[in-house]
C-alpha cells in the first residue's frame, strides 16, 4: 500500500521505467494502480537505436510485474516523509 | 480498494490499434477487443512483427488472439500519424530480450 500511495504522489512527473528485459522507457507518469501497473504518456525509449520496437507508441501501459526499476525525479523523493510512512507501516497501521 | 482518481484501466484502448510486447520478447499488433483485471487481452486482426538485423521487420498474420496477462509486458497505444510515417521494411534491430525475473 505504501508504494502505491507513493507512486500516486508522483503522477505528472517524468520518470524512467526500466523493464526486466532491459528496455528503459521515459515518460510522464499518468497513473498507477494497486498492482503497480504504470501508465506513461509521451514516452521515449532510452536507447531508440537499439530498441526501435516502440517508435510509433506515444502512450503505454506497463505491467507492474515486469518493472525492474523506476528512476525518479530528484524532487520526487522526500526522505523524511518516506521515513515516517515506513515506520508507521512497520508498526502496523 | 478504491482506484486512483485517474483512469488506470485499458478501457480507452478498446477498439483501438495497440502494440503488445510479451514476456518472451514478441511484438503483437492488433485491435483491442477486451481485457480484464489480470491484463488478459483479446486482440482481433492481429499480426506479429518480427524484428531481425538482416531483413526489415516481417509481419506474420495471427488473426484473433487471446494473450494471458501473465505473459504481457507492455501495452502501447499506436499513434496513427507516427505509424503511417514508419517504414517497417527499413527497420533492422535485434528482437527484444525475454523478461528475466530475478536474473
Amino acid at each position: 500500500m505504501l508504494f502505491f500511495s507513493y507512486f500516486k504522489e508522483l503522477v505528472g512527473k517524468e520518470v524512467t521505467v526500466e523493464l526486466k528485459n532491459d528496455l528503459a522507457i521515459t515518460g510522464v507518469l499518468h497513473s498507477v494502480d494497486q498492482y503497480l501497473n504504470i501508465k506513461l504518456e509521451n514516452i521515449k525509449v532510452v536507447d531508440e537505436i537499439k530498441y526501435p520496437h516502440m517508435m510509433s507508441v506515444k502512450n503505454c501501459f506497463i505491467r507492474g510485474s515486469v518493472v525492474r526499476y523506476v528512476q525518479l525525479p530528484v524532487d520526487g523523493v522526500d526522505v523524511e516523509i518516506l521515513h515516517d510512512a515506513t515506520r508507521r507501516e512497520a508498526r502496523g497501521n | 480498494m478504491a482506484s486512483a482518481n485517474k483512469d488506470t484501466g485499458l478501457e480507452y484502448l478498446v477498439n483501438q490499434l495497440i502494440s503488445v510486447i510479451t514476456n518472451d520478447g514478441r511484438n503483437i499488433v492488433g485491435m483491442l477487443k477486451g481485457y480484464d483485471q489480470a491484463t488478459n487481452l483479446i486482440i482481433d486482426e492481429s499480426h506479429e512483427r518480427v524484428y531481425s538485423t538482416t531483413t526489415g521487420v516481417e509481419q506474420h498474420v495471427l488473426g484473433l488472439y487471446i494473450i494471458r496477462g501473465d505473459n504481457i509486458a507492455v501495452v502501447g497505444e499506436l499513434d496513427d500519424e507516427m505509424e503511417s510515417t514508419l517504414d517497417l521494411t527499413a527497420i533492422k534491430a535485434h528482437p527484444l530480450k525475454p523478461i528475466q525475473h530475478g536474473a
